[in-house]
């Protein structure tokens, strides 16, 4: 039986990994048909035909991943870094049945490279499947609270 | 205030100086000299589509919106109130009805630009208001042309003409337009905004740049190309990011063409975009609208990036522009906008979507490899060591254009010549 506490100790732990850069962890956290989405729309609600910042698939998220590690990734040299801080998530979906949760967390994000340090801010909706008795994440939605601004390069994970 | 002798030595056939990248003066004058002189890219007719509806951006650093006049015609006004100067319409697209009206006096214009009313107009009797040049309205940009649905504005009233400014270089865009089998373009998708911190010309500098894509972007589409190999089918992705790690001599072949004022493209003879896969049904209907010889013509024509000198670029087999905006000398907001061709099937909007959130959004892993050179080149450009950014590869006799070796540097050095002549002309 999923309490609420574990579903909430899994958001605040997938953050951590990003956090500590622990990127081979955070991937095996997603199912093999996830998707790590942040929409250019508040209200959006399609992926294919309506542009988003990110719409990752697992492959998509290795390759990321892989590229960071990369010798010749120019920008990581010196490498980013970043943190969250989260409120407290809120489980919003519940399904035992089907085992099936979904939880709504605001958070603050911030990534820095040299001396620059830029703050992101907005909603992270995690919709959570149980795999083999282990919560996993399906859909990973991060929702600014401004997806329109003009950014500078993101090259880590919200 | 810039001379013209201190523009032009700025500028040597094979060189040019850095002080075109980091000078505020420069930029300054860029501002006021080249943004006007030239036509610059506005927006696309299917945004305005109905009376009153308008959008607000920027030609250099001058304010405008772009509106469907009552007529039906598009205009585009300077985008600031006759009275204060302040900014009359402030959302980046909706509709005005028939009116603008300022929020500071409402003073409301017509969407010509023409006064329609002022508050307690007797104020201005006897105060030779109808001379002033408050009297105007929201004055128009010097000079619209729409072609194909795509609006060009020039900021000055007197200068080159539309066609003689773009000559042979529409066949770009006609080839995009084409694409469509009723030959019809809509904007679609939504706009990523991807600041930069450089100046706007390494953006422009980039896009015939073809020595740069398996060094820099080794990272990013070398690790797909690697990653694809593990994989049991072709990922969409890796189809569009592992063309960009094609050898030197995949680049010597897809030449370069260039034209007069600055415009110019890669991919004279097919591109790293020449070997997507095919949607099912849209040659066909695409046979149907043009004929097979038409249409196989227009499918085969597969230009990299064009150049629309100043700061526009588009790529025909996707159906993709950017345009570089100019904000400070060392500061510039990338617009990648997407279209649908209209009457054909999804999946190429789907594609064109795709390969923009790939390449140019400030997520994208092959953004983030430019975005780090310019941004080296910006600061370090300081150096004194030596103040020149060279342009002469294959600078010779024998490879004069207009089509080239595509790893020339040819189009860098044809802008810059079309760069010094509409920073110096008189319109």
């Amino acid at each position: 039986m999923i309490a609420a506490t574990d579903l909430i100790a899994f958001v605040q732990h997938e953050a951590r990994l990003i956090d500590e850069q622990r990127f081979e962890e955070w991937l095996a956290l997603f199912t093999e048909d996830a998707r790590y989405w942040m929409p250019l729309d508040p209200a959006q609600t399609d992926y294919k035909l309506h542009q988003s910042l990110y719409i990752e698939d697992p492959v998509l998220l290795r390759l990321r991943v892989e590229r960071l590690k990369g010798a010749k990734t120019y920008s990581q040299k010196p490498k980013s870094r970043c943190h969250h801080l989260l409120q407290t998530p809120l489980v919003e979906q519940a399904d035992h049945t089907a085992g099936r949760f979904q939880t709504w967390t605001p958070f603050h994000y911030v990534e820095t490279r040299l001396d620059e340090q830029t703050l992101y801010a907005g909603w992270a909706t995690h919709t959570l499947v149980l795999v083999d008795g282990a919560l996993r994440i399906q859909l990973k939605r991060i929702d600014l609270v401004n997806p329109d601004s003009a950014f500078g390069s993101i090259q880590l994970f919200m | 205030m810039l001379t013209n002798a201190a523009i032009e030595a700025l500028v040597r056939d094979d060189e040019v100086h850095r002080d075109a990248y980091t000078s505020p003066e420069v930029f300054a004058h860029e501002m006021t000299h080249l943004f006007a002189n030239t036509w610059v890219y506005v927006g696309h007719a299917s945004q305005i589509a109905a009376v009153g509806d308008f959008i607000t951006t920027t030609i250099g650093t001058a304010p405008v919106v772009m509106v469907r006049h009552t007529d039906q015609s598009i205009r585009v006004l300077h985008n600031r109130c006759p009275h204060k100067g302040t900014r009359v319409a402030n959302d980046p697209c909706g509709n005005t009805g028939k009116f603008f009206r300022c929020p500071y006096h409402a003073w409301s214009f017509r969407t010509d630009g023409s006064i329609a009313a002022i508050p307690l107009p007797h104020g201005y009797n006897d105060t030779g208001f109808k001379q002033s040049e408050a009297a105007k309205g929201m004055t128009a940009v010097g000079a619209v042309h729409v072609y194909r649905d795509f609006v060009f504005a020039r900021l000055s009233p007197h200068g080159i003409s539309f066609d003689d400014y773009f000559g042979a270089s529409l066949s770009s865009l006609d080839n995009m337009v084409d694409r469509s089998p009723v030959g019809k373009l809509e904007i679609a998708g939504g706009v990523l905004r991807y600041m930069h911190k450089c100046n706007w010309k390494m953006l422009v500098d980039n896009l015939t740049d073809t020595c740069h894509p398996m060094v820099a972007h080794e990272s990013s589409a070398g690790t797909a190309v690697a990653l694809g190999k593990t994989l049991p089918a072709m990922h969409p992705a890796v189809e569009i990011y592992a063309p960009f790690m094609s050898p030197y001599t995949f680049y010597e072949g897809m030449g370069i063409r260039v034209w007069p004022n600055g415009h110019g493209h890669t991919g004279v003879k097919g591109s790293i975009h020449s070997n997507y896969s095919t949607v099912p049904g849209y040659f066909e209907q695409m046979v149907a609208a043009y004929g097979e010889d038409r249409a196989k013509a227009i499918l085969d024509e597969n230009r990299h990036n064009t150049v629309y000198f100043p700061n526009m670029t588009m790529k025909g087999p996707i159906q993709a522009l950017r345009i570089f905006k100019p904000i400070a000398a060392d500061r510039t907001l990338v617009e990648s906008w997407t279209f649908r061709l209209v009457d054909a099937p999804d999946q190429l909007l789907e594609r064109t979507i795709l390969y923009s959130r790939l390449i140019n959004a400030p997520s994208s892993p092959v953004g983030h490899d430019d975005l780090e050179m310019y941004e080296r080149a910006q600061d370090s450009l300081h150096s004194d060591a030596n103040p020149w950014v060279n342009m002469q590869r294959l600078a010779r006799p024998a490879d004069s254009g207009p089509v080239v070796n595509g790893t020339s540097e040819l189009q860098m050095r044809n802008q810059f010549q079309a760069w010094k002549h509409f920073m110096t002309v008189t319109p």
